[in-house]
């Protein structure tokens, strides 16, 4: 059955190794933690999520944004369905500091700052959540940072917006070519 | 004929059985196709074939709930949004896992020939002599010449497409012209042959998809989301290919939601008379009859059929008088990877989703090479290059960051092994009495496990397949043991074994029951040995073969 264990290992690459709150499909016997069933994300999360998204993977000039993509609606389905309790408490808790770092830094709240301000913002905090996961002990959770930018390019480039326009999708090939010219420049498969 | 009798029953409805009910109608029997699950309609039931990935709220993957409902299915890929519908409930079947088992079930109409990988290899001489030659288990009834014939016949007719190679580990087939290798595949191909002396072979994958016409199928069209079910019908399943051919004979009755319970027996005659059903939707119990009954329930489900079956002779079920029935469960070990990525190669890409990927044929333990183990393993892969889900050194946020995310990455090739598990006596499923499902039933409990065999094996599967990878040039070569625990292979096979001698097997050389004559056995529980390759075609060609005996018996009054 190689296709459908391929596609799962491409999954799993996403940044680093493993999807978080897919990890149980991975280690098989490892109970699952509930998710939280009163878990809240406020209109409000969702438009700052919208902004860190659209910060990750802006709109430029070949295709929109995670914005267009609705990524902060992306996260918040995701966060409630698909995480563990644990990780929703980080994902929520991160909002909140992710808005203290941009205070402490830039003197207001991360919606406010100028675009170069969030950039610069968030590269840190990408510095930090690489320097989390690489030296994290095995099975300790992830930081919120990883989970916010995992979800904006998987949200993003599975979107339509992304598939169809930051990427090339076809949905019936018709035929396969294994030895395909290519030119720099030219976009990736969405699949 | 009553409403209830049949000229045949045939209990199961996925790969194997939909051959068996195509060949007896065929050959003018009137069929009951008894299906445990719900109807699944050719292409009107493909609701998710035609979505693109954002039409799926959670883009594929699974969510809590999910976890929580499929404490079994969650511990591989099958747990997912896209096709949960056709992967049998985990609370409403559970099992018992005397050692753990990972049991993924397909309960519906077509089982899981719509789930299938769609590998298909022929095993050969290699395979069936090697019980005899080495002293395991019991010796296959049958050689290659005996099966060849039925393997050209199911080819033809499923669509394999396929290269030949004349390696006598790999019979040749009827082939439809093979999918292309892309570029990098290529070039490691080359580079194994020769490092290898010509003694290692990378080939592409034979997969049962229509590459060439064949009447009512549509060709490929390389869209790589087979197990949404094909539109196109492109790919071999009961639903695509044996069950419209049955259907079009006016023979087959097809009934859905008809769990078997058990097969009748008559101990004066020594027959099968017919099968009791329970409707899953009603809960009512029916009686069918039939001159003879196949059995494709799947390999361990068949088993607890036979087990439920003319208790009051044979206490441990229909079929046990050699001790054998629910023994010797084997499957595929896999989850021994290794991959790599490749330099070069920046100006070429494919087009097309290729669903399928390259074959390595099994090299140990051939040909003068001796291990430290019996039989051997092949590694299915591919080539790809990578996509968005990868670092980009110089950027980690913002434009230049995404720009460099939509084009493509470095070219990467990886591969898993898949070995041969050994048939043991005590790798065995049995009844458990304490147990019930949702209909009432006793539920089985599995007992199975490597041995040693299987995990020296897995040495060299991981070793062989990185050290393979690197001398074809493929940088930065990992390798990883991952998860073999049985089942995971979704190849479950041998509970009903096929033998030479009724006091050691359960089927005599044409699929047919010791103890039942005119009670036929053609899913995975016949395989007296696992061999390395996927065994779907294996069991196409021998329910084809065992239709073709059961007919010519019943017309010699012989059942």
């Amino acid at each position: 059955m190689i296709n459908r264990r391929d596609a799962l290992t491409r999954v799993s690459l996403i940044l680093g190794g493993t999807i978080i709150g897919a990890e149980a499909f991975l280690t098989g016997c490892k109970p699952a933690a509930p998710a939280l069933s009163t878990i809240e994300f406020t209109d409000n999360n969702v438009s700052f999520l919208d902004e860190v998204g659209e910060t990750i993977l802006p709109t430029t000039e070949s295709s929109p944004g995670a914005k267009a993509a609705g990524i902060g609606a992306f996260m918040r389905t995701m966060v409630t369905d698909c995480y563990e309790a644990e990780d929703q408490k980080i994902f929520l808790e991160g909002i909140g500091q992710l808005n203290e770092e941009a205070k402490t830094k830039g003197g207001k709240d991360f919606i406010l700052l100028s675009d170069e301000d969030k950039k610069d913002l968030l590269i840190s905090l990408d510095t930090a959540a690489k320097v989390h996961e690489e030296g994290k002990a095995a099975g300790a959770r992830s930081h919120y940072f990883t989970m916010m930018k995992q979800l904006t390019l998987w949200g993003y480039f599975s979107s339509e917006v992304g598939a169809t326009q930051a990427l090339r999708y076809v949905e019936t090939p018709g035929r396969y070519d294994g030895c395909a010219p290519y030119e720099k420049g030219q976009k990736a498969w969405a699949l | 004929m009553a409403e209830n009798e049949f000229d045949a029953i045939v209990v199961g409805s996925g790969i194997s059985g939909g051959w068996a009910a195509k060949e007896l109608c065929e050959k003018g029997l009137k069929v009951m196709m008894l299906e445990r699950g719900k109807n699944v309609e050719h292409v009107k039931d493909y609701v998710n074939a035609i979505k693109g990935p954002w039409e799926f709220a959670h883009r594929g993957t699974r969510t809590q709930k999910m976890i929580e409902e499929y404490p079994v299915l969650k511990r591989d890929y099958p747990l997912n949004e896209k096709n949960l519908d056709w992967w049998a409930s985990d609370k409403d079947c559970p099992y018992t896992e005397i050692k753990r088992f990972d049991w993924f079930r397909g309960y519906q109409v077509g089982g899981r020939s719509l789930l299938w990988g769609r590998q298909s290899y022929r095993i050969g001489d290699i395979d069936f002599e090697a019980n005899a030659k080495e002293g395991i288990a019991v010796d296959w009834p049958v050689r290659y010449k005996d099966i060849k014939p039925w393997y050209d016949y199911v080819e033809r007719f499923a669509g394999i497409s396929g290269s030949k190679e004349g390696l006598p580990q790999l019979p040749d087939g009827e082939f439809l012209p093979p999918m292309e290798l892309n570029c990098v595949e290529k070039d490691v191909a080359a580079r194994i042959k020769k490092h290898y002396g010509g003694k290692r072979h990378l080939i592409i994958g034979r997969a049962a998809h229509v590459t060439a016409p064949i009447e009512g199928r549509g060709i490929c069209q390389y869209r790589n989301k087979c197990w949404l079910g094909c539109p196109f019908g492109a790919y071999f399943s009961t639903q695509s290919s044996t069950l419209p051919a049955a259907m079009k004979t006016g023979n087959l009755t097809l009934r859905p939601h008809s769990i078997v319970t058990q097969v009748l027996y008559d101990k004066d005659t020594k027959k099968a008379t017919g099968v009791e059903v329970l409707d899953a939707e009603t809960n009512q119990t029916y009686v069918y009859k039939a001159k003879v009954i196949f059995l494709n329930a799947s390999t361990i489900n068949t088993a607890w059929i036979l087990m439920n079956s003319a208790t009051d002779i044979w206490p441990e079920g229909l079929g046990s008088s050699s001790g054998e029935l629910g023994h010797n469960l084997m499957d595929h070990h896999l989850g021994v990877r290794a991959s790599g990525w490749v330099e070069g190669y920046e100006d070429k890409y494919y087009f097309g989703r290729r669903a399928n990927g390259f074959y390595i044929p099994r090299f140990r333990n051939l040909f003068g090479d001796k291990r430290d183990y019996l039989r051997g393993f092949g590694y299915q892969g591919r080539a790809s290059r990578e996509g968005w889900s990868r670092e980009i050194a110089e950027y980690s946020i913002g434009a230049e960051f995404k720009e460099a995310l939509t084009e493509p990455g470095r070219w990467t090739i990886g591969m898993g092994g898949f070995g041969e598990i050994l048939p043991y006596h005590e790798n065995k499923v049995t009844l458990d009495k304490t147990k019930t499902d949702k209909w009432g039933l006793n539920v089985v409990a599995i007992d199975c496990e490597l041995k040693e065999n299987e995990l020296n094996m897995r040495k060299d599967m991981l070793t062989d397949g990185m050290e393979m990878l690197e001398a074809a040039g493929v940088k930065d070569v990992t390798g990883h043991d991952g998860d073999g625990t049985p089942g995971r292979g979704i190849h479950e096979m041998g509970t009903a074994r096929m033998g030479r001698d009724s006091k050691t097997s359960v089927l005599n050389k044409w699929n047919q029951m010791w103890d039942a004559k005119n009670v036929y056995i053609t899913d995975g529980s016949f395989m007296t040995s696992a061999a390395c390759q996927n065994p779907s075609l294996t069991y196409m060609a021998f329910t084809a073969r065992a239709a073709d005996h059961a007919v010519s018996e019943l017309k010699k009054m012989n059942l």
